[in-house]
């Protein structure tokens, strides 16, 4: 139990999925210009990588590691599909932005109302399908910790996108030097972000 | 120019040329179109896999840019990203198991980056903004110009990043034995990730001052 409240914490803080790896960079960039918008898409990216990553444990778990088709037949023991990961992750992760499309259109329209324009940006975000690559390597034990990974990074996501909205809210009336207007001057910030939550590496877990 | 193929259009005319040398500069996909940065940052704190990094993702854009440029009249517009998805993610595997079969130490430390070039978004970007609408060989064109776009401001931040933080490039030492001696030490700072976004702001810095068109407005 403890364990699984460690890896919350630490993809939340330590591994920030923005600042620690420049993951969903791209859309970390183009959404945060109001804290309305990036609190939508912080929020979406939660929910997506909440569910993404726990699906896709199960299938590097029973089906792509290597042996892991041994439950099918114990014949299959020694085949090794994870040179499939890339393409069937990507896979999993647009149908999955699909269906939680659709099941939330369904059951929470005023859900859908903020989130709606955001979950199909969302399938090439390199946040959710960098979720999925990190749990594969990190090689996590249960379903539970790649559970509360992907929500931990999500939330990491969240943080850092509504903070850097609340930050470009106030920069509009400061006065920039011309070429570092909105994009140079979100770049160095960003930095100086990462910079400050460098300083959670040293909360040992 | 020949002037018995005066219908065909030569290989490399202004038209195409221009394909090649925009991305360079005035188009940039990092600086100016503001694509693909995630992976662009985490791959600079030294040069080697910084390069490498480049070179996959030039075979990986030219590549797949062809392919959907040769299907684009076959493909139904409803379900175009999931076949961009499929043709990207065919050629990263492939660049992939050819990276760990040739450079494994390498391949080691891209980690998951050589993963994240299916969703780097430079590469949905132009298939979705040029080879979905043009012949196969100016898509190649564009294909390697962006390329080799993203890969210029890589090797510029790789080469600053490595130069100071380690006082090596491509692992040489530059940075002579003499400074150590006088108290001179590596910039540990350049090493982590948050430099890698000051750097990038600076060059932005850089090009804008020198090309005030691409100043924005508040």
């Amino acid at each position: 139990m403890q364990e699984i409240f460690n890896i919350f914490i630490k993809s939340i803080f330590i591994d920030n999925m923005v600042f620690a790896y420049f993951l969903g960079m791209c859309s970390y960039l183009a959404v945060s210009k109001t804290v309305d918008t990036s609190f939508g898409l912080g929020l979406a990216v939660t929910f997506v990588l909440g569910i993404t990553v726990p699906v896709d444990y199960l299938l590097n778990e029973y089906v792509l590691k290597a042996g892991a088709l041994a439950w099918l037949d114990p014949e299959f023991a020694d085949v090794d599909l994870s040179f499939l990961s890339f393409i069937l992750f990507i896979a999993i992760i647009a149908s999955m932005v699909q269906l939680v499309e659709m099941v939330v259109e369904k059951f929470s329209p005023a859900l859908y109302a903020s989130l709606g324009i955001f979950l199909p940006l969302i399938a090439v975000n390199c946040a959710i399908l960098g979720g999925s690559l990190f749990m594969q390597e990190r090689d996590y034990q249960s379903l539970a910790q790649a559970t509360s990974f992907g929500l931990g990074s999500g939330v990491g996501f969240f943080l850092a996108i509504v903070g850097i909205a609340a930050i470009r809210e106030k920069i509009r009336y400061s006065n920039v030097p011309p070429a570092l207007r909105r994009l140079g001057i979100t770049f160095i910030i960003t930095g100086l972000m990462g910079i400050a939550f460098m300083s959670f590496l040293g909360i040992k877990l | 120019m020949n002037v018995k193929k005066k219908e065909h259009e030569p290989l490399f005319s202004a038209k195409n040329l221009k394909l090649l040398k925009d991305p360079l500069s005035i188009n940039n996909p990092i600086t100016v179109q503001v694509l693909g940065i995630c992976s662009a940052l985490a791959v600079t704190a030294k040069l080697k896999p910084a390069i490498v990094m480049s070179i996959s993702v030039m075979v990986v854009l030219a590549a797949s840019n062809v392919v959907i440029s040769l299907l684009r009249n076959g493909i139904p517009p409803r379900i175009r990203i999931i076949v961009q998805l499929v043709v990207i993610a065919t050629m990263v595997i492939l660049v992939d198991q050819v990276l760990k079969a040739f450079v494994y130490d390498i391949s080691k430390q891209l980690s998951v980056f050589v993963g994240l070039i299916i969703t780097n978004c430079i590469i949905m970007g132009r298939l979705e903004a040029f080879a979905m609408g043009n012949k196969p060989w100016p898509a190649f064109l564009d294909g390697i110009g962006n390329s080799l776009g993203y890969g210029i401001i890589l090797i510029i931040v790789a080469f600053f990043r490595e130069l100071f933080g380690s006082g090596t490039i491509l692992g040489l030492q530059i940075v002579p034995k003499g400074f150590y001696d006088f108290g001179y030490e590596n910039n540990g700072l350049m090493i982590l990730p948050p430099m890698a976004l000051i750097t990038v702001g600076v060059i932005i810095w850089v090009q804008r001052n020198r090309n005030k068109e691409l100043i924005e407005e508040r």
